[in-house]
């Protein structure tokens, strides 16, 4: 029992210790190149959390990370390692937007959840691809995922540009056609942009709990991801499941796409995407790819993100930069070792059985 | 025809070049069990460095030693998290790309701001380069074009042949044996993964100044990836790598080869043929491979 809740402050300490020792690396790295850091850091903040409307923008950046971590939580509970979410989550924005803009005539309710149901569509079958490729030809799901990303990275490029997909308005930029104005998500808080995807970021988080903890198939995904022989020896099919995970996983982080679309701009533009589908990857990680600890980090990330816009405003640093400490977040988080070393007063034989309990 | 031939064989060696340079990095690294998918973010690091010391100096050679030299501690301390603190490579690499993503643009934007700087100058090989065909797309390059090619066979020699090449192919297949016998696992793997970062940091000072000669943010758009298919796709042998890399840039050629007809209209569509090219020759190929048994797992020393 102690050695659990030992365990659980730990699973406490490490992230925050690792986001403490980015922050003040980011510091110095800005420093170096000769910003001012309490000027941009105080900026982040207000841009994060100054007021009603920077926390909607927080929340609105959490959104589509929420589900891109979800994503890649998915696939490595099955041993799979999605670094996808990317291109995933561009193909269910174009599916959802073709739906959304294309598809007129239907009820407000039922045309949303066809949008939705296509962009989770979409990027499930852009993860299936993964997932054949891997069990039919053994071809390493780090390289097929990477160079999908690109593949629909100019498919979005071509979407944008070319007829019919594109926004015909005479003099528009380039971007999709705008989706109908019964798919638009409602505002859920006065004084920001704050949408209703939120709640629905929630809700996946919900069934990312239910469906890995409380279902037989999510069980099944646990031990294989833990351990594929277990697994192979007791009956479950490890194909199957695999390929099941990273079909849901590609389609969680299409909703994220086609949510962010409907939620905040209302039409596709090429860099919708931001940089959500690898930051999904740093707040999986950070949160331990538990559902709570994915709610937790999605929000830090979402606030980085968010007030990152405003420190290139207010302080001149390149809003780029905060992927420098995003990085280092994630190199600290999954360096547990770093901090146990600076814990020397630790005896050596205890240290040893606590690193083979987590591995 | 003559043009058409030339053109297309020097598009090949330009693009295959980097991916060469970089994959040969990666033979060893992987060879001695670590993926590293941070190649990406050392090569573009490393485009970043080259054009940034070539903008300061003036000399394109002083701006490749940065490079080379920030790759080497990308790598240095890729090895320290994931050969010391035995953190997962995947997730280190990741976090790498990212980093280095932040971390050009935040310079970029502070001394480059894309501006152009001095490229590699090309040599020609006297005499030989007269010759008709073979002289234009054999011996007009600059110096990173002829080592890449030229520690081909070094690299091979190495890896098959030498004492220390045993050791490192050794210890990707069984590290624990390798301890046993009294080879520094941590060392091999240390000096391997340093050296793919100093090829790396080449290769993206390659992107940068081999022909465009400036930084754009962004720029080496997957070829660190791409490095990796072709280590994966050429089996881990300096000399298949060669091969490898010498057919995605045939890719690359054709692709800017139909860019020049009526398929232009659909650009995207060819820009997508190196990926595609990249998945195809991965699922042809993965399956006979001759990938290290302990690859991207960390050592421990009991």
């Amino acid at each position: 029992m102690q050695n659990k809740g030992r365990k659980q402050l730990e699973g406490i300490l490490f992230p925050v210790l690792s986001i403490i020792v980015a922050l003040v690396l980011g510091a110095v790295i800005m420093a170096v190149m000769g910003y001012n850091v309490s000027n941009a850091y105080l900026s982040l903040l207000k841009g994060a959390f100054g007021n009603k409307n920077s926390v909607g923008e927080t929340l609105i950046q959490a959104t589509p990370l929420i589900f891109t971590a979800l994503s890649y939580a998915i696939a490595l509970r099955c041993g799979l390692v999605n670094l996808g979410a990317e291109g995933q989550l561009y193909i269910g924005g174009i599916c959802g937007a073709i739906v959304g803009a294309h598809l007129t005539g239907i009820p407000g309710p039922i045309h949303i959840i066809l949008v939705l149901a296509s962009g989770f569509l979409g990027g499930a079958l852009w993860g299936l691809i993964v997932g054949i490729l891997k069990v039919k030809f053994n071809a390493s799901e780090l390289i097929t995922t990477i160079m999908l990303n690109y593949i629909a990275l100019e498919l979005v490029s071509y979407c944008v540009t070319n007829a019919p997909f594109k926004d015909m308005t005479p003099g528009a930029a380039p971007r999709m056609a705008a989706v109908a104005d019964s798919v638009k998500l409602p505002i859920i808080m006065s004084q920001s942009r704050l949408h209703l995807g939120f709640l629905f970021a929630l809700i996946g988080i919900v069934f990312y709990y239910i469906f890995m903890w409380r279902t037989t198939k999510g069980y099944e995904m646990r031990v294989i991801g833990q351990n594929p022989n277990a697994g192979r020896y007791s009956g479950m099919n490890i194909k199957t499941n695999g390929i099941l995970s990273i079909f849901i996983a590609g389609g969680f982080a299409g909703l994220g796409g086609i949510i962010n679309i409907i939620g905040v701009n209302y039409y596709l533009a090429e860099g919708f995407g931001g940089n959500y589908g690898f930051s999904g990857i740093a707040v999986a990680l950070l949160g331990s790819c538990t559902p709570i600890g994915i709610l937790i980090s999605s929000i830090l990330f979402g606030a980085l993100n968010a007030g990152g816009i405003k420190m290139q405003l207010l302080a001149g640093v390149p809003s780029a930069a905060i992927y420098m400490i995003q990085g280092m977040i994630i190199i600290f988080a999954v360096s547990k070792e770093l901090f146990l070393w600076f814990r020397k007063c630790a005896p050596k034989s205890k240290e040893k059985k606590e690193v083979k309990a987590d591995g | 025809m003559a043009d058409l031939i030339t053109n297309f064989l020097t598009a090949d060696i330009r693009t295959a070049t980097p991916l060469l340079l970089a994959a040969l990095g990666l033979v060893f690294s992987e060879r001695a069990g670590i993926v590293n998918i941070g190649t990406e973010g050392i090569m573009l690091t490393g485009a970043l460095m080259g054009c940034l010391g070539s903008y300061l100096t003036g000399s394109a050679m002083l701006g490749a030693l940065l490079a080379v030299l920030s790759g080497g501690i990308m790598g240095l301390i890729f090895a320290y998290f994931t050969v010391t603190l035995r953190s997962n490579q995947i997730v280190v690499g990741t976090a790498f790309n990212i980093f280095a993503t932040g971390f050009t643009v935040t310079v970029n934007r502070l001394a480059l701001n894309g501006a152009k700087v001095k490229g590699f100058p090309v040599y020609q090989i006297p005499v030989l380069s007269k010759i008709p065909v073979i002289g234009k797309v054999f011996f007009r390059w600059s110096l990173p074009v002829y080592f890449a090619f030229l520690i081909v066979p070094v690299c091979w020699f190495v890896l098959q042949k030498t004492n220390i090449g045993l050791k490192i192919r050794a210890v990707g297949e069984h590290p624990k044996a390798c301890d046993t016998v009294g080879i520094n696992v941590f060392a091999i793997r240390y000096g391997t993964i340093i050296f793919s970062g100093l090829l790396a940091g080449l290769a993206g000072s390659f992107v940068s100044m081999g022909q465009l000669s400036a930084f754009t943010e962004g720029m080496v758009a997957g070829k660190g990836f791409m490095a990796l298919a072709v280590c994966v796709f050429g089996n881990y042998y300096p000399t298949t790598v060669m091969g490898a890399a010498l057919l995605f840039g045939a890719a690359d050629a054709l692709k800017y080869r139909l860019l020049t007809t009526s398929l232009a209209g659909q650009y995207q569509f060819l820009n997508m043929l190196p990926y595609a090219i990249t998945i195809i020759a991965l699922c042809a190929f993965a399956k006979k491979s001759n990938k290290p048994v302990c690859s991207g797992v960390p050592y421990r020393k009991e």
